[in-house]
């Protein structure tokens, strides 16, 4: 449905400027979720959730409940919450650390209490000077109104929650990479198995690693139940999503969406969305779900935003960021910028993903100057294979973590929808754009 | 050599070292964590709030703090983009051209940048003034093209746009809005951790053993009921008309 309604993360901040305080927040109905899941069962609150069948929305899409299910017994259990957000053209986490954290902290309070965490941990990307500020803020007032700490409520739970800044590394927004940037050491993705955070997370101990956005949607789930969220969306799609629209449309931003109800052509032209292109535009390609995605063409644009579908159509949703390119791009041009930022924030532990996207980059970028051969483009493929091989959706993976997976597709969705476009770089020695 | 980034009095500081106040921030942020090693990223923040870089002096206490090396405190530092090992600029500007910006113009904005400040990306004015960075996505992609200076964010900017905010910066007319470097030194924490790990844990198991006693109790009120509906034959499941 196209409409302007956000039933569910962005609510409070949509209609107040002061929706970061703890005033505005017990106003608008906070903390009444943490109140009921306290006065339940620690398992019942699993069921909600389970029920709800929330998808994590830091870009696996992985269930909640399930994940929260694996989690080894132990007398020590850590949630650690991803507020890393970096992944290119994403900024929805943002949004909602800097204008909403008490729903963050009441999600993780919540969440807490369900797997039996005593310690929370919310790591928030280092740039994000103002969201650590606010969400530093609101965790001081939740201390003091009693919301965290000792016995919250009377209830005899406890639990404490320490605001971690992060310091600018892509890599630390993969769980295990950010569990080791939690350490205080560099962030290297560990080797899986033995490394799952839900049997050898932080410190060794089971750990639960989930989005900002899903810990969003959980006092949501608690109040009006997971049967009530799983009516929202179809299919596995459960429940709303904030999309990040950005690139060539007249209104980019962060709109919530019911899964699954609205289309890729609703949100780019939709009055309440992005109003569409600049005159006298049209759609070359739009990347559906950030820049790790496989990119998709017009012919593509009416697809539903659902998981499922687009998986059929070989791409995800992934962080939920839809990046519109006009008939002005340069097809070269921007998946060489997407490539150089993975060469850049490779991690260099494996040597496909080291060595491969710094190759990657240059014959990108020599094709972009002019100065390409044909033989290029079956050479780029070739290193993409080496990275994925087969270069099939999902991805295979030959390295530690997916970012290595997450180069080739750019490249390969450059090569097979705008071919002729390489060529003609290459015939005339030139970026024909430039 | 000390950062150029001090902006109060050099009796402030020690030389490259953390102030007595920081120091004390840098204690609390220790505590938090069940080890000390975890507190290094946050501890070059604050020393990058007083410097704007981590000098050599720093490493040392940080490392001292948290009980390990100076050398694995500049090891895992150089690992990140935003703690920097070389002094930098009173304002560091961070400049983003990846994806939504570079479709919105983010690459001309780096280059007039550079001209505007008769600098490189990646190096400093001769007055000390400006640091300029070619950074990645900093999630502010729908006020493309944009920039972060000493991490607050400005976009959309036009080129005009830009020599606007250089000249305001220089001139000294945001220095509430643009602070100091450093980003934890404008919130404070307040007060430590109020649960002691040993009362966890003795929570956990007193609360794991009354888990699985409720448990055994509903499994028990199961298979009894199992039992009964074995007997009376299947009633009312779930595909019954
Ligand atoms: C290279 C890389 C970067 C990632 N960056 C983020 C991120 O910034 N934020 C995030 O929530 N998840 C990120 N993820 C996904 C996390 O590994 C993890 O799946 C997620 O935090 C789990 O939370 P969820 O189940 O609630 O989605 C990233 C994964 C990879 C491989
Ligand atoms: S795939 Fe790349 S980023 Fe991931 S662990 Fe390997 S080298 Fe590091
Ligand atoms: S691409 Fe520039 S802020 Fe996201």
């Amino acid at each position: 449905m196209i409409t302007d309604a956000a039933p569910i993360v962005t609510a409070r901040l949509r209609q107040h400027a002061d929706s970061h305080t703890l005033e505005r927040y017990l106003a608008t109905g906070g903390y009444r979720a943490l109140r009921k899941a306290l006065s339940m069962h620690p398992e019942d609150v699993a069921a909600e959730v389970s029920k709800a069948s929330l998808l994590g929305r830091g870009g696996a899409g992985f269930p909640a409940g399930r994940k929260w299910s694996m989690l080894r017994p132990n007398p020590v259990r850590y949630l650690t919450v991803n507020g890393d957000e970096s992944e290119p053209a994403t900024f929805k986490d943002h949004l909602l650390i800097e204008c909403d954290p008490h729903q963050i902290l009441e999600g993780s309070l919540i969440t807490a209490y369900a797997i039996g965490a005593a310690q929370v941990f919310i790591y928030v990307r280092g740039e994000f000077a103002l969201g650590l500020e606010r969400m530093q803020s609101a965790l001081n007032e939740a201390y003091r109104y009693g919301a965290v700490g000792r016995d919250i409520f009377g209830s005899g739970f406890s639990v404490d929650v320490v605001v971690h800044p992060g310091a600018g590394a892509y890599i630390c927004g993969d769980e295990t990479g950010l569990l080791e940037s939690l350490e205080g050491k560099r962030g290297f993705p560990r080797i899986k198995p033995p490394y799952y955070p839900a049997a050898m997370g932080l410190y060794g101990e089971p750990t639960v690693v989930n989005n900002v956005e899903t810990m969003s949607n959980i006092p949501w789930i608690v109040l009006h139940g997971g049967d009530a969220f799983a009516s929202l969306g179809e299919g596995s799609s459960t429940g709303t999503r904030l999309f990040a629209l950005s690139g060539h449309v007249r209104r980019p931003g962060n709109y919530e969406v019911e899964m699954a109800k609205t289309t890729f052509s609703d949100l780019i032209h939709a009055p309440v969305y992005g109003q569409g292109l600049r005159a006298g535009r049209t759609l070359k390609a739009f990347i559906p779900g950030g820049a790790s995605s496989p990119w998709f063409g017009p012919e593509l644009v009416d697809l539903p935003l659902s998981q499922d579908e687009v998986a059929k159509h070989s791409s995800m949703l992934g962080s939920g960021s839809v990046v519109v390119m006009d008939d002005t791009t340069c097809a070269v041009r921007a998946a060489w910028r997407i490539t150089r930022f993975f060469a850049r924030e490779s991690c260099g532990q494996c040597t496909p993903c080291r060595v491969g996207s710094g190759w990657l980059e240059k014959i990108m970028r020599r094709i972009e100057d002019g100065a390409g051969r044909e033989e290029d483009l079956d050479l780029l493929l070739d290193v993409c294979d080496n990275i994925s091989p087969e270069l099939v959706w999902p991805p295979q993976q030959t390295t530690i973590c997916p970012l290595g997976p997450s180069i080739p597709p750019s490249i390969y969705s450059a090569i097979r929808m705008f071919r002729d476009e390489f060529l003609v770089h290459i015939k005339d020695g030139a970026c024909p754009y430039a | 050599m000390t950062g150029p980034a001090d902006t109060a009095g050099p009796e402030a500081r020690p030389a490259g070292g953390l102030s007595p106040e920081a120091l004390a921030q840098a204690r609390e942020l220790v505590a938090l964590y069940p080890e000390p090693r975890s507190a290094l990223v946050p501890l070059c923040h604050l020393v990058q709030a007083e410097h704007g870089w981590l000098t050599p002096q720093a490493m040392v206490e940080v490392a001292d703090l948290i009980g390990v090396t100076p050398a694995e405190v500049l090891g895992t530092a150089s690992f990140y983009d935003m703690l920097h090992t070389e002094p930098v600029g009173k304002y560091v500007i961070g400049v983003c051209t990846n994806i939504a910006c570079l479709l919105n113009g983010g690459i001309e904005l780096l280059e007039h940048a550079e001209e505007r400040l008769g600098t490189r990306a990646g190096a400093t004015t001769a007055d000390n003034l400006f640091t300029l960075e070619e950074v990645e996505c900093i999630a502010l992609c729908d006020k493309a093209p944009c920039l972060t200076v000493n991490w607050r964010f400005f976009g959309p900017l036009t080129h005009d746009g830009f020599d606007a905010l250089v000249e305001d910066l220089a001139a000294g007319r945001l220095e509430g809005e643009v602070p100091r470097h450093g980003i934890l030194n404008r919130v404070r924490r307040e007060g430590g951790l109020r649960v002691a790990r040993e009362e966890v844990l003795a929570e956990r198991a007193a609360s794991d053993q009354a888990l699985e006693q409720r448990k055994a109790a509903r499994e028990a009120v199961e298979k009894r009921e199992q039992a009964q509906q074995g007997q009376g034959g299947k009633q009312g499941g779930k595909g019954s008309a």
